[in-house]
């Protein structure tokens, strides 16, 4: 390409690409374009072929993720004038979202084949979903922040639509899609309004920018905080939460883990870059903010979900209430550069964990709705009588994610509270004593379904055996490793949040 | 140059918007507020573009622009599911799961 010869025109200057670094994206986009075309082309009968070669595309995307890994030690890749950044923070979360991802995959092959969807669809978007959000993690652009984040959000509101004709999917949709519009929008604005202060959309630029004292302009305060509540919305933080359990409940349940745990996760990410990279230096804006969030959000997520009677309802709310835990460490990143560094650590290794055991009691939902066909709690009641295994690895996830000792959740809680002391200031102290309080909540109401699972009698005394098809329980398999291998080994997780720093 | 005009003229539009979107009861009109936000997010953008004699606000906006079609695509695709099935795009309607 030459520029053109206009009098007016700038000279084009081909921007620097390294093609080892964008290796992740370029296999992902050529395995959504290949499964678009291979479903045109396979008959009926063979569609599964096309959720395998999803799979392995899935695989394969993580491979260069190792070759980058193994390669670089503290060196990053920066693109495009900064705007796409791979570094060490990007690639823990991208190996996050295809590991999300892949589980996914494993637990929606026989889902949607055997309630007569559309497969080939399916993994499309939620390879195209998952496209959005290994770019979110390398966006340090507000534009390419958008982009990311529509093209991860667009896919999923199709998702949650997917049973065509139940009431229940559509309205999930609908919800979903208005509140996920709106908050764009909103963010959208505040974005325009920063990059009218700042005249660039390049975050480190911004970020250079707004820290002085001439950042302190309102039109900062205000865009900041509208960006805030836009990803407020995407997180599921209070007040923004009430789609979520409707949504959770009318999508199909695989669909349900994916928004429940990616979408969020991407919607954290962009947090991270924003707070870290762009708006650092007004820790007296977003401070407060985040700090009302996350006080608001476990607060309410866990004493709501204590009334719950449908699981997947309970786990929505649960996972609001988890999504607190995440907020509190941003709510103390700025008192002081320890607080910065271990808040940042806290954060990252809680995604980390919190993805490993949602997804997993979302393969046991599915796995058990199989039998039951119901999303009571009751129905689980006598569980262990006829399916022992998935009773224990359910007990295990249910725990951890009620953060008691030897598991994954509490190694996660363990790091919030580190950041928070490492803040040492009142508020910051306070917030920590909602997090014990919180967890204690919690327990009540995860204990809840243990006892159901364990000491009442399965209904009707029917104790035939549950079958669980082999690409569930691979799900499955997975994600309890990796809860039990952080509760045993946890140093490996801590190392990864602690090279994954934004800040230099 | 007269920038104050432009980003009161896109503030209207962006309460106007939100106003419709908690306010308007049908599907479509939902939309179409949604839409009267973008555009405000889109004068901004353009005026404060100009403003600081920057090409990165046109871009941005056209980014928006594209963007922001594809999204009523689907939008409206979802209105069309809840008509086929209920016969309404009333959103009041639309309430089998509460609490």
């Amino acid at each position: 390409m030459t520029a053109a010869a206009s009098p007016g025109a700038l000279p084009f200057h081909a921007p620097y690409i390294d093609y080892h670094a964008l290796a992740p994206e370029i296999v992902l986009s050529t395995v959504v374009v290949v499964v678009l075309v291979l479903d045109l082309l396979v008959d009926e009968t063979r569609k599964y072929l096309v959720t395998q070669l999803a799979g392995l595309g899935v695989v394969a995307s993580a491979v260069p993720l190792l070759s980058l890994a193994a390669r670089h030690g503290t060196h990053s890749w920066s693109m495009f004038g900064g705007a796409y950044v791979v570094d060490n923070f990007s690639l823990v979360l991208k190996a996050l979202f295809i590991f999300t991802g892949y589980i996914v995959l494993l637990m929606s092959t026989n889902y949607i084949e055997e309630g007569d969807y559309y497969e080939g669809e399916f993994s499309f978007l939620v390879l195209s979903s998952l496209l959005g959000m290994v770019v979110m993690a390398s966006a340090r652009d507000l534009i390419t922040i958008f982009v990311a984040l529509e093209l991860l959000s667009i896919p999923a509101y199709m998702l949650a639509g997917w049973r065509k004709r139940d009431l229940r999917s559509n309205e999930a949709a609908l919800k979903y899609y208005l509140l996920g519009v709106l908050a764009t929008a909103v963010m959208l604005y505040g974005m325009s309004l920063i990059f009218g202060f700042t005249g660039t959309t390049v975050l480190s630029q911004i970020g250079a920018q707004i820290a002085g004292s001439a950042g302190s302009h309102p039109i900062v305060t205000v865009g900041i905080f509208f960006i805030v509540v836009g990803f407020a919305f995407k997180v599921s933080a209070v007040p923004f939460h009430f789609w979520a359990p409707d949504v959770y409940e009318g999508a199909p349940t695989p669909v349900t883990a994916f928004l429940s745990v990616a979408s969020k996760t991407g919607g954290f990410v962009a947090l991270f870059q924003l707070i870290f990279v762009g708006f650092y230096g007004r820790y007296d804006v977003y401070g407060p903010l985040f700090w009302v969030l996350a006080a608001l959000t476990m607060t309410v997520g866990n004493l709501v979900a204590l009334r719950q009677t449908n699981i997947v309802r309970m786990l929505a709310y649960s996972s609001i209430g988890q999504a607190g835990y995440i907020l509190v460490p941003f709510a103390v990143a700025g008192t002081n550069a320890r607080a910065a560094h271990s808040s940042q650590t806290a954060s990252i290794v809680y995604l980390l964990i919190y993805a490993a055991m949602n997804l997993g009691a979302f393969a046991i939902v599915i796995a058990v709705a199989r039998r039951t066909r119901s999303g009571d709690i009751a129905s689980y009641s006598g569980l262990f009588t006829y399916a022992p295994g998935l009773t224990v690895v359910m007990t295990i996830f249910l725990f951890s994610l009620a953060g008691v000792p030897p598991l994954g959740g509490w190694f996660a809680k363990f790091y919030v509270f580190r950041a928070v002391a490492d803040a040492g200031t009142a508020w910051a102290w306070v917030l920590g004593v909602l997090v014990a309080v919180n967890s204690v909540i919690a327990l009540f109401y995860y204990a809840g379904v243990a006892r159901q699972m364990w000491m009442n009698p399965a209904p009707d005394g029917d104790r035939r055996p549950l079958r669980v098809p082999p690409p569930l329980a691979a799900a499955l398999g997975l994600c309890a490793l990796v809860v039990m291998a952080i509760g045993v080994y946890p140093q490996a997780f801590a190392r990864m949040g602690d090279v994954a720093s934004l800040l230099r | 140059m007269l920038l104050n005009e432009f980003l009161f003229l896109g503030a209207l539009l962006f309460c106007t918007g939100v106003y419709g979107v908690l306010a308007r009861k049908n599907g479509v009109l939902v939309l179409m507020s949604v839409e009267l936000i973008l555009n405000a997010v889109n004068i901004n953008l353009i005026a404060f573009g100009a403003f600081r004699d920057t090409i990165a606000g046109q871009v941005f906006a056209l980014f928006v622009i594209a963007i922001a079609a594809a999204e009523v695509g689907v939008g409206l695709a979802i209105v069309l599911l809840i008509y086929r099935n209920r016969r309404s795009i009333d959103l009041t309607d639309v309430d089998l799961m509460k609490g």
